[in-house]
């Protein structure tokens, strides 16, 4: 099962890249997924950093096939 | 262009209007924007919000520009959430917004929040409404870049 995995602002800057498409074995919530990206950042404040699945924010929605992910860092516009 | 839209129809809120704008927002486009809403006599005031970079400093350092990013398409379907919730809240006659992407400079613009109403309280309330929307919940991103060009990413406090 395919996943696309969008970063943003610090989270993208951290991983060096905006987009990446990710394989899932196991049923992954959006949290979990989250979770896997952020571990190997160093990003201390994982609580600020919200996921959209397809552009509506839930962290607890289980992972679908084609779902498009994104790690959004605390918002900044106006 | 600064084209005029009157309140939506049901056919017309369909359509997202377009709020991402390259770069600083010209003090012109203010004028323009104004000038465009004079034929429309049913209203009586304007309410205008207008971000501007402010030269921040951080540990001696001075903020020089903000690099806005975004998530555009998720942003582009909260400013119409936001717009529709709006609209349904007050009684105005038309809503603006336009906000930047990419490098803003310290002193320029870079979110225009325009509303008009028959009355004043309703245009400044529902101006007020759209800029804390704006902040709460629009995923767009921005990168404090200093004089000596290091940066930090902003937060919305």
């Amino acid at each position: 099962m395919k996943v696309t995995v969008k970063y943003f602002g610090l989270v993208a800057e951290a991983k060096g890249t905006n987009e990446e498409v990710l394989n899932l074995t196991a049923p992954t919530t959006a949290h979990e997924l989250k979770l896997k990206c952020l571990n190997p950042l160093g990003i201390m404040d994982q609580e600020s950093i919200q996921v959209a699945v397809n552009q509506n924010l839930d962290e607890n929605i289980i992972l679908k096939d084609g779902d498009e992910v994104a790690l959004l860092p605390p918002f900044a516009g106006g | 262009m600064w084209k005029e839209e009157l309140k939506p129809s049901s056919m017309e809120t369909k359509k997202v209007k377009k709020v991402f704008v390259e770069g600083a927002i010209p003090p012109e486009k203010i004028a323009q924007s104004v000038t465009n809403h004079q034929s429309k006599t049913n209203i009586g005031a304007h309410s205008i919000f207008l971000g501007q970079i402010r030269a921040d400093k951080i540990d001696g350092k001075t903020v020089a520009a903000i690099e806005y990013t975004a998530y555009e398409e998720m942003a582009e379907k909260v400013f119409h959430e936001i717009r529709e919730a709006a609209f349904a809240k007050f009684d105005i006659t038309c809503a603006h917004i336009y906000h930047s992407l990419g490098t803003v400079k310290t002193g320029e613009l870079c979110l225009f929040v325009f509303t008009s109403s028959a009355h004043r309280k309703i245009a400044i309330e529902a101006t007020n409404y759209f800029v804390e929307e704006i902040k709460a919940k629009v995923p767009i991103f921005g990168k404090e870049i200093f004089e000596d060009e290091t940066h930090q990413w902003k937060v919305n406090k």
